[in-house]
Order: structure tokens, then C-alpha cells, then sequence
């Protein structure tokens, strides 16, 4: 066994190379640490995004052999190879420095798919009653977990084949406001996710599925936003619209 | 701009992303089939000869074996589509990889079945 | 892929599942029986059932590859939306076109 890690990290922004470092083979260690020894001891320029380092935020995910994870949560000794590790950005997003990605379009995406909640009341009137185990809501309390980490949208090749597909992760949080009974903004929500580049590009890979940290199942929530959007434009709610994202 | 920065894309080995990648591939292959197809049977226009002439071309051993991959496609195809359809439609259910590997291997029999039939 | 074409797509599949069992079966029934095309011609011509049949079948399939080609046109070729959808709509007519063409080649008297 080995007392040192080859471990590879992308430096640069859109162009850039593979920068190799040795770093100390600890007992327990997760892929964050070994990316915050580099930064203190090896490489001061190192660019990297962290925030709570106990897996509740999301912010530190990044590419590591080959899969998008979140490096605080992920134990070298399990995704070690060979002893090294390749890190590298979020893919299908725009490099900001080294590890450091612009997530500017996935909140784009979250903000054209409608995942914003609109209120239908005020705070002069009755709280709606919900009850929590219906369908609905048991249904968006399935999917309501998501932290926007962007592991799904690195995951997913339709969104790196269709630069207007909105993503896993903002259909996935579309799903549970349709589902949500106090939202009021369902019918521009369906238009939304209903035209292309919404929840009908998806292809069902599950990628998304298979590497959400959380848990979660966008890929199912995605085909009940098929489903509630086929049959709103059967009926005539929605008209649909072949462009893309309306921004 | 959007980078492309890792050098290896592990997801793309895992079961479900390589029957999506089957479906496309199948789709494409009998997209390209199909116009051939059609313009084969058109022969019949000029009357059988042309036709026969190339069923009995079509008897080739190598030939058979193409039509058998056709075979498969059609099928692999045509079951990696319903499978889709029941993800689309049907409450969600676990065990999607082995609803995959299923399908593969009903049309790979499919297509077996068809060229032990010929012999 | 928006609504209107995941519809079309989906509901030609769905058309076309029975339609395709129907086709594996005169395959099968065909090669076994060495079948030539004189006896393929003798059973089509003047069939209105077989002419029907592969005519909902070739419309059906025209659909659904063109849409499907328009699919992989977007997504792994330089084309944008637009030309996508041009270009597969043109693979869609030719296919419709071809289709008709050997029914009648097959089913006209």
C-alpha cells in the first residue's frame, strides 16, 4: 500500500491541463481533503469551491474519476484507483478557475423551467390546508430534497448534447410545484416544460438518478411532468411551442 | 463556454445509459434500412423477375446473417421503446436494469430463434 | 422534442407495436416457406387488407423516424433546431414517399 496518492487536478478555465500532485495517504480521508492539502501546502493558486464539508450544502462537487460527486462525501479509500485520483470541474458547465465551475445557466434553466414558487395567498388569509399524504404532495415530497448541487446536470449527456435542455435538476423541482397546491403559476409552468428543450428531451437515461447524492429520482419526476404535460395539451391547456428556452 | 474537461465519462458505462445508446443505434440502423427496403420491393414494378432476382440474391448466407442483425434491431428496438413507454407511464418501479438486460436478450433470442428457423 | 412531437413519437410507437408483431410473423412465415416473389406477389396484388395494412404501417414509420432522425440531428450533429427539423421532415417525406411506392409496387394490380 502505498503512503501517497497521485492525485490529478484540472488547472486552468475552458483550455487547461492536468496538474499531478503527491499527497499524503491518510487513513481517513475524503476527496475534499485531499483537494484542501493541495490548496494549503502544495499550490496556493488552486481554485476550488467548499462550503460545509458535511454533505448538507452541495457546493463541493466536482468530477472525480470519471463521476460528478460531492468530494466531502466521498471517501478516497472508495474511489481511489491504482492510488490516484483524476479531479476535475463539473462538466457541462462554463470553468470559472481549476475546480471552481459557473453555475449562472443552471439557475438559468431552474428559473425558465418556472421552479419558483408563486403564492396564491397572503398572510391576511386562512393557511391552505394540505394534507400530507396525498398523492401530490407526497409526490413533490419525493423530489422536494434537491440542493442544487449540479451533479445530475454534470451527469446527464442530453444536457451536454441539447444546449436548450433545461436539466434534471430544474424539472425535478418543476414536478414539485405542480404538484404543490398553493402554487398558482402552473399554467406558464406546463408552457414551459412542455416546449422544447423541457421535460420531453429527456431520454430516460437516469444518469441523473443513478448520481444524486440525495437520493432523489428525477427521471421519474420527469415522466409525470410527460405525463401532466401531454395530457394538458390534449385537453387544450397549453398550446405548445417548438423553441427553445424563453429566457 | 462550456468546458470539456474530464478525460473519462464513467456514467456512460453504466446499464441504462448503454440501452439508451442500443435504441439510438437500432433506430438509426433501421432508419437506414428502411429506404432500401422499400426501394427492393419497388422492383416489383418492373414485374417479379427483378424481385425474385434479388430474393434469390438475398438467399446468401452472409445476407441471411444481415437480415438476422436487422432481426434484432427491429426488436431490440421495438422493446427498449415499450420499456421506455412503461418508464413514461407506469408508476415507478426499481429493477429498471433488469427490465433492460431482459429486453436485449428477448430480441438477441428473437433474432437467434429467426436465423435457426432459415436453416 | 417538445409536447406535440413527444405525442406524435409516442403514439406511432404505440401504433406500430402490434403492426410490427404482424410484420415478424410474415417474415418468418415467408423465409421458412422459401416463399418466392411470385408467391409474395400472388397473395399482395389486388389486396386491399395488405395494401391498408402496410400503408398505416409506412405512414406510421415515416413519423416516427423522422422524428426520431430529427432527435440525433439535434443533438449529435452541427445543425441547429431549425435545419434539424428541415432536414428530418425531408427524411420523413422520402421514407413516406418510398413506402407508398413499393405498397403500390406490390398491391396494384
Amino acid at each position: 500500500m502505498t503512503s501517497e496518492l497521485k492525485v490529478s487536478l484540472w488547472r486552468g478555465g475552458a483550455s487547461g491541463h492536468y496538474q499531478v500532485f503527491a499527497v499524503p495517504l491518510r487513513e481517513n480521508q475524503t476527496v475534499l481533503d485531499v483537494v484542501t492539502y493541495v490548496q494549503r501546502h502544495l499550490d496556493p493558486t488552486l481554485a476550488y469551491r467548499f462550503a460545509c464539508r458535511v454533505g448538507v450544502c452541495g457546493s463541493c462537487a466536482m468530477t472525480v474519476n470519471g463521476r460528478p460527486r460531492w468530494t466531502c462525501r466521498s471517501r478516497v479509500s472508495k474511489v481511489v484507483e491504482d492510488g490516484s485520483l483524476e479531479i476535475g470541474p463539473l462538466e457541462n458547465l462554463p470553468v470559472i478557475k481549476d475546480l471552481a465551475t459557473d453555475m449562472t445557466v443552471f439557475f438559468e434553466k431552474w428559473r425558465d423551467a418556472k421552479g419558483v414558487f408563486t403564492p396564491t395567498r397572503t398572510r391576511h388569509d386562512d393557511i391552505e390546508a394540505i394534507a400530507p399524504g396525498s398523492p401530490a404532495r407526497l409526490a413533490a415530497d419525493a423530489a422536494i430534497e434537491c440542493i442544487n448541487c449540479g451533479v445530475c446536470y454534470a451527469a446527464c449527456d442530453t444536457v451536454r448534447w441539447n444546449e436548450n435542455y433545461l436539466g434534471p435538476a430544474a424539472l425535478n423541482r418543476a414536478w414539485t410545484l405542480v404538484n404543490d397546491g398553493r402554487d398558482g403559476a402552473n399554467a406558464a409552468r406546463l408552457e414551459a416544460v412542455a416546449s422544447g428543450g423541457g421535460c420531453h428531451a429527456c431520454h430516460s437515461h437516469q444518469s441523473c438518478t443513478e448520481h444524486c447524492p440525495q437520493a432523489l429520482n428525477p427521471t421519474a419526476s420527469i415522466a409525470g411532468l410527460k405525463r401532466r404535460t401531454v395530457r394538458a395539451w390534449l385537453t387544450g391547456e397549453i398550446k405548445s411551442r417548438k423553441a427553445g428556452r424563453a429566457g | 463556454m462550456i468546458a470539456r474537461t474530464a478525460r473519462r465519462l464513467d456514467h456512460r458505462k453504466d446499464l441504462l445509459w448503454l440501452a439508451a445508446l442500443l435504441h439510438r443505434l437500432s433506430g438509426l440502423g433501421l432508419a437506414v434500412f428502411l429506404p432500401l427496403h422499400f426501394l427492393t420491393l419497388g422492383l416489383a414494378i418492373d414485374g417479379e423477375a427483378r424481385l425474385e432476382g434479388f430474393l434469390r440474391w438475398s438467399d446468401a448466407p452472409a445476407v441471411k446473417i444481415g437480415e438476422g442483425v436487422l432481426m434484432f434491431l427491429l426488436a431490440v428496438h421495438a422493446l427498449g421503446g415499450l420499456r421506455l413507454l412503461a418508464v413514461e407511464n407506469l408508476p415507478w418501479h426499481d429493477g429498471q436494469k433488469r427490465h433492460a438486460a431482459m429486453a436485449a436478450g428477448v430480441a438477441a433470442a428473437v433474432a437467434v430463434v429467426f436465423l435457426a428457423w432459415l436453416l | 422534442m417538445n409536447v406535440s412531437l413527444y405525442v406524435w413519437q409516442r403514439a406511432t410507437a404505440v401504433a406500430m407495436a402490434p403492426m410490427i408483431v404482424v410484420h415478424v410473423a410474415v417474415i418468418f412465415y415467408a423465409t421458412r416457406h422459401g416463399i418466392t416473389a411470385a408467391d409474395i406477389l400472388a397473395r399482395t396484388r389486388g389486396s386491399v387488407g395488405w395494401g391498408a395494412f402496410y400503408a398505416a404501417f409506412v405512414l406510421a414509420v415515416s413519423i416516427h423516424a423522422g422524428i426520431g432522425i430529427r432527435t440525433i440531428l439535434d443533438e449529435w450533429s452541427p445543425l441547429d433546431d431549425r435545419h434539424a427539423g428541415i432536414a428530418a421532415a425531408v427524411f420523413g417525406l422520402a421514407l413516406f414517399g418510398l413506402g407508398m411506392r413499393a405498397i403500390a409496387a406490390v398491391v396494384m394490380p
